[in-house]
């Protein structure tokens, strides 16, 4: 029975493969839909009555078994893993509609096929303890993403990024097994369940940072995120929706889960955590706000929401090492909150952008706008998602960030003056990546949904059509119920911090309860104060008396659409202030005194990313040192045996001096 | 209790405001309820819209209000326990405003004006700016008080020593020039400038009439309440009777209108491209406090 489980899923997500072309969304579907059903269950089993499940699958085989064990944490990641593999897959049968034409079935096959094993090997990562088959889990959801990543691969430049994609994830796996071998060294043990006697023998700084490193590639922290950004866009949007919503989060469940077993040095890995999301933050929120390719803005706000993520992690790491247990909850239990929101609010704005790629063929922020007109209730989702983003009430967005903020304020004076000072810079970054946020969003909105169409117009362009827009009215009602009904979510974080960490206990939880609770009430009365201001306009303002009219020209009548206000030059005062972090690369040509009919002329502004550059620096030089080692290579067979004979010689003359 | 006084307070802020400038300018002005006057009759005016705006510019200024009355809950009334106040309620009070900015630069986005981009633009720009210093200041006062509802900071605020008039002369300052920026006031912008390139906020309402220019009148006028009320909180003395705190309220807000019609007059606006250095004067001026603070504190020495 348990052996049929763990197959069942894996046997049917091969005949994908084989069924015929029509039927691969719905065959996928039900395979996808078994799937949740077998997980979830036993993940609300775990997470309502907190117990530790564990399965042996091919118990008594030659081979070993393989345990998949379930805890809080992991049914907690499980659930959002679920949620948002589904509104995904449904998502996709719509979009990828257009597409039917000019892809073979094979290609729709192999998709959906590495679809359902990236949700597969996701919910493995989860589940595995053991290190070996974490490790190949981790490595399968590496190169099912990359499959599906590579769906346009007819265009050289997703090519490129996919590779790109594929080396960064590898360069992680290497330095994870490192990390794993390091604890394996001490404990004998090759996997998380060492971990923790590893951890309470030597010291833990070295060993989380290297884990932090490999886990954070996948997560997109600063510096390890130049893959992201480029990863995103190239994606089609159901695939980028559930790459950022979930497949990163990925890299915070494995940082919670080392966290869960480091013994000691809380403090210097708090701090250090939480510098780097801080500035994670920052400059995720910063580069976003440059951006003119719309899922490149959104993949940035990735880095951003990683970030906040990392802070709420951070703050509740540094509670254990005050030993705090406020702290310690509303660090993690912020945290946790924003995963969750996070695998929410960014999966609709994503589909909701797919939706206007989808209607207009382009992501260039500069030539949309407009939108609104035209697609009513994708602006309306996309409006949704922008402001539950920002972190504004009374959408999810804010719950999460209100609990950080807690721990942020409750973290001033619980320590020395140093980590007064490091959590107030802390709070200031918080705050910036609020204000920026703000900024970003309501540029992001604003051109592309407001205004007017900016390229010329003509095309038909209509609403999404209904199968497009259910998962994301799914995704919505969810924004919106955890917005107005925080306690409901409250209470399982509480049993999964209290299940991690020690020194939790249920009667802090129960003096944030009132909070909640009036922060419930508050969003309601805001609502009431809007239906109510919006009936009275209603019957104050009478049809009769409302006129319309072009928008005020300034006297100036022939105004063009593409006179209205750019997201180039909404960035340009923002950009003027943050020149030395942002590598802006400008190219046009003055118009000297002499020209006196300037002929025609055009000006690029590409925005570059600091991190690329260097990183692009080092292997450059890299390359160079291995060309100059390739002249060992000489094609002569006399060379080779030389190389040998010296090899040997080497290897006796070590052995006579007793170092080997 | 805050809610209700300071609404009252936001029916005699424009007027009071708009006289002393006129006095100031030498002329007589209008009546002290005259800006309400012009509210009331825009309220029962038609509209004209825009065929570019959609419903985000209808809803805006709907939202707009909506958040800022919903802020105003918030503000506690020195001695009298709050009803909507909680722990961290800051967090909130600041995040409602933004909400209510989001919208209104949406609204003046959906126009699709060349102007009104510029001015939600720099809106957005200068409110980004202008939020750390709030939280730094507010950070401050709940490490010195202990405390991180509104209500209880203010209350135990006062009677955390002689230290803390410098404190509350610094948080005072820096709530006025906060306010000042929030409403798109003097050093930053010039509500009576004539020139679209140059506005903020009057450029972000130029095409709400009627209703919506009402409803986004009457959220300034209360905005500006909401930061007299706070800045109320800091100088009304918890012991004193009830009638005379309310008088205190009272007289304080109208001091602190009377003082933005002078610096109104008598202050030159800033370039435009030198605002971000003037409001993030404001974010190093919390530092300073929070640093002051530490020292009291004397976590510096420990």
């Amino acid at each position: 029975m348990e052996n049929l489980a763990v197959l069942l899923p894996i046997i049917l997500s091969f005949f994908i493969l084989i069924v015929p072309s029509r039927m691969h969304y719905f065959y996928t579907l039900g395979v996808t839909l078994f799937i949740i059903l077998i997980t979830s269950v036993p993940a609300v089993n775990v997470l309502f009555q907190p117990a530790h499940a564990a399965m042996n699958f091919l118990a008594g085989s030659p081979l070993g078994s393989i345990t998949f064990t379930l805890d809080s944490l992991s049914a907690f990641f499980i659930l959002v893993t679920n949620f948002t593999v589904l509104t995904g897959l449904l998502y996709s049968n719509g979009y990828l509609k257009s597409y039917r034409e000019t892809k073979t079935p094979a290609r729709f096959a192999l998709h959906y096929f590495s679809f359902s094993w990236l949700h597969l090997s996701m919910l493995g990562v989860l589940m595995l303890r053991e290190g070996t088959a974490f490790l190949i889990s981790w490595e399968l959801m590496a190169v099912s993403s990359f499959m599906l990543i590579l769906f346009e691969a007819e265009q050289r430049s997703t090519l490129k990024i996919a590779v790109n994609y594929l080396v960064q994830m590898h360069v992680g796996l290497v330095l994870l097994i490192i990390a794993f071998l390091m604890a394996e060294n001490v404990t004998g043990q090759f996997g998380f369940d060492g971990l923790k006697s590893y951890f309470s023998q030597r010291p833990n700084t070295l060993l989380f940072f290297l884990f932090f490193a490999g886990f954070s590639i996948k997560a997109g922290f600063v510096p390890f995120h130049t893959w992201l950004p480029e990863a995103h866009p190239a994606a089609p949007s159901h695939v980028s929706g559930v790459m950022s919503g979930v497949m990163i989060k990925m890299g915070i469940y494995g940082i919670v889960r080392v966290l869960t077993c480091v013994q000691s040095d809380f403090l210097t890995i708090g701090l250090g955590l939480l510098i780097i999301s801080s500035i994670t933050g920052i400059f995720g929120v910063m580069m976003a706000i440059v951006q003119h390719d719309l899922k490149k803005l959104l993949a940035y706000h990735s880095i951003e929401n990683i970030g906040i993520i990392g802070i709420g992690l951070s703050l509740g790491t540094i509670g254990l090492g005050f030993h705090q247990p406020v702290l310690i909850f509303l660090g993690f239990a912020g945290g946790l909150l924003h995963v969750l929101n996070h695998s929410l609010f960014k999966p609709l704005l994503f589909f909701s952008a797919g939706s206007v790629y989808k209607a207009y063929h382009t992501r260039n922020i500069d030539q949309l706008g407009g939108v609104i007109h035209k697609m009513p209730q994708t602006t309306a989702l996309f409006l949704l998602g922008a402001l539950s983003i920002c972190g504004l009430p009374p959408l999810n967005g804010f719950i999460s960030e209100f609990l950080i903020y807690m721990g942020l304020i409750s973290g001033l004076s619980a320590g020395n003056v140093y980590h007064a000072i490091s959590f107030l810079l802390a709070l200031v970054a918080l705050v910036l990546i609020g204000g920026l946020a703000i900024f970003c969003f309501t540029k992001a909105t604003g051109m592309v949904f407001l205004g007017t169409n900016r390229t010329a117009p003509g095309q038909e362009v209509s609403e999404a059509e209904p199968g497009i827009l259910v998962p994301q009215y799914l995704i919505a009602v969810l924004i919106i119920l955890i917005g107005f009904a925080p306690v409901i979510f409250i209470h399982p974080l509480t049993t999964i911090v209290s299940d991690c960490f020690h020194g939790v206990s249920g009667e802090i939880i129960l003096s944030i309860y009132p909070v909640f609770m009036k922060l419930g009430l508050l969003s309601i009365i805001l609502i009431l104060f809007i239906l109510g201001f919006l009936l009275l306009r209603k019957k104050v303002l009478k049809p009769a008396n409302v006129a319309y009219g072009p928008t005020w020209g300034c006297g100036y009548t022939a105004g063009t659409a593409r006179q209205q206000y750019t997201a180039t030059s909404y960035a340009t005062n923002f950009a003027e202030l943050a020149k030395p972090v942002l590598h802006e690369k400008t190219k046009y040509q003055e118009i000297h005194e002499e020209d006196i009919f300037p002929g025609k002329r055009s000006f690029e502004i590409h925005p570059g990313d600091i991190f690329r550059s260097v990183l692009q620096k080092v292997t450059d030089y890299s390359m160079l040192a291995l060309k100059k080692i390739a002249r060992l290579q000489t094609g002569n067979i006399q060379h080779y045996i030389l190389y040998a004979f010296i090899f040997i010689l080497i290897i006796f003359g070590l052995l006579y001096l007793k170092v080997l | 209790m805050g809610f209700i006084l300071a609404i009252v307070t936001a029916i005699f802020f424009p007027g009071i405001i708009l006289r002393v400038k006129s006095i100031a300018s030498g002329r007589k002005g209008p009546g002290i309820l005259q800006p309400w006057q012009n509210i009331l009759v825009l309220l029962r005016k038609g509209s004209v819209f825009s065929v570019t705006t959609s419903y985000i510019f209808r809803i805006a200024p709907v939202i707009y209000l909506s958040a800022i009355l919903c802020a105003l809950l918030l503000l506690p009334f020195p001695g009298i326990p709050s009803v909507f106040g909680f722990e961290g309620d800051f967090v909130l009070f600041a995040y409602l405003l933004a909400l209510g900015k989001f919208l209104f630069i949406l609204g003046a986005l959906d126009t699709g004006s060349s102007f009104e981009g510029m001015g939600a633009n720099r809106e957005a720009l200068y409110s980004m700016l202008v939020e750390p210093a709030f939280f730094i200041l507010f950070g401050t006062l709940a490490l010195l008080t202990g405390h991180t509802s509104m209500q209880q900071i203010f209350e135990s605020f006062q009677f955390a020593g002689h230290n803390s008039f410098i404190i509350g002369f610094i948080a005072v300052y820096l709530l006025v020039q906060i306010a000042m920026i929030e409403n798109s006031r003097m050093p930053v912008d010039d509500p009576r400038t004539h020139l679209e390139l140059t506005m903020i906020h009057e450029v972000m309402i130029l095409e709400h009439s009627g209703f919506d220019l009402a409803l986004m009148h009457i959220g300034t006028a209360l905005k500006f309440a909401l930061y007299g009320g706070l800045i109320a909180n800091f100088l009304i003395p918890v012991e004193w009777p009830v009638f005379m705190r309310i008088a205190l309220f009272f007289g304080i807000q109208a001091i602190f209108s009377a003082m933005i019609g002078l610096m109104e007059s008598f202050r030159a606006r800033k370039k435009l491209a030198k605002n971000p250095q003037f409001i993030v004067t404001l974010s190093s001026i919390a530092i300073l406090c929070f640093i002051l603070v530490l020292l009291i504190t004397f976590k510096m020495i420990g």
